[in-house]
């Protein structure tokens, strides 16, 4: 499509129905966050907490928005809002494939979040620390991953829920210089969404 | 190993051996479902209960007394208000390599967004779309609302 038919269009939209509105929300976990908006004239940032754009046919309006409005406007869709995924690290024994005694209790309260969470989706995934190389890796945290998945669906967890990945030593939790033995990042992540 | 790279392509390749084929187009599910909600899929029309999985270039509307909660494979969590019309344009999302895409359009109504993974990692390959505009995210939360009755 051209860029005069675009415009064309984008105005046809605009005078047939009424607006299009933006507002930015407070982050989740409180890192500053901003929405930048592009038109054909041009772009907008919007990045305070509920610093709003409203766009109609002639106009670009930003402005400040409210906890109340948003609400008003925007309830029925926060209000279905999935729950936020949540991770877990298990650390290992060192040298070897068993959990420690404090990442064996933190199993069960993940097995109970898999069965509470509607239709819950588990990944599991496997890094090691840089010591060996990093092929042998990229299988060590595979299999880490694939071991922990089966002491879940042990547990009772519906294997179809579950997706296994090995990231090997690409995603350290510490960053170290190669074939540093470091503990921290010998582990198996669970994120359940 | 020095080489990251080789790490990555190690993994990657690994993962491709190990992974289920459930992964391949799934771009993720509904958690939410209430009242009319359906999803347009290669002109059938599917009833969007919790646990339908939603794909690549489904449409997911919703009727007057609808709304739906949809998370994302990269934890990207959608959630849309009545009377709206939400289009998976393009998902893509490698649970590896933590790399992919994601364009959604919102042809009316309302949606809420708490971006995912593919935000935090590469925003730019992050849009969201209304019928006269784009967004791009930072990493971060925010609603979009599109007035009117467009229905394409």
């Amino acid at each position: 499509m051209n860029k005069a038919l675009l415009l064309g269009v984008a105005a046809v939209f605009l005078g047939a129905c009424a607006s299009e509105r933006v507002v930015l929300l407070p982050s989740g976990d409180g890192a500053p966050g901003a929405v930048v908006v592009r038109d054909q004239a041009g772009e907008i940032r919007l990045d305070q907490p509920y610093a709003a754009l409203k766009r109609t046919l002639d106009s670009n309006r930003v402005y400040q928005s409210s906890p109340q409005e948003v609400s008003e406007r925007y309830g029925q869709a926060l209000a279905v809002q999935p729950p936020r995924p949540s991770a877990y690290i298990l650390h290992f024994e060192s040298g070897g494939n068993v959990l420690t005694a404090e990442s064996q209790a933190a199993l069960e309260v993940i097995r109970k979040e898999v069965a509470e969470r509607p239709a819950s989706e588990v990944l599991v995934i496997g890094h090691t620390d840089r010591v060996g190389s990093a092929d042998g890796n990229a299988r060590l945290s595979l299999k880490r991953a694939e071991l922990i998945r089966d002491v879940l669906v042990d547990s009772g967890v519906d294997a179809g829920k579950l997706e296994t990945v090995g990231r090997g030593e690409s995603d350290p939790l510490v960053p170290t210089a190669d074939e540093v033995d470091e503990p921290r990042n010998r582990r198996v992540e669970i994120n359940v969404r | 190993m020095i080489r990251s790279h080789w790490a990555l392509a190690g993994a990657a390749a690994v993962s491709i051996l190990a992974s289920s084929p459930l992964w391949a187009e799934q771009a993720g599910m509904v958690k939410v479902s209430k009242g009319a909600v359906s999803i347009e899929r290669e002109g059938r029309k599917l009833a969007a209960g919790v646990g339908t999985p939603v794909q690549v270039a489904d449409r997911v509307r919703t009727g007057p007394d609808g709304s739906v909660g949809v998370t994302l494979r990269d934890n990207t969590l959608l959630s849309a208000g009545p009377n709206s019309l939400i289009v998976i344009d393009r998902f893509a999302y490698d649970s590896v390599t933590q790399e992919g895409k994601i364009s959604v359009g919102v042809r009316k109504g309302t949606l809420a967004v708490a971006s995912g993974r593919i935000a935090k990692r590469t925003p730019e390959s992050v849009d969201f779309h209304t019928p006269t505009s784009i967004l791009g995210v930072r990493g971060t939360e925010f609603v979009i609302e599109v007035e009117g009755d467009g229905d394409e």
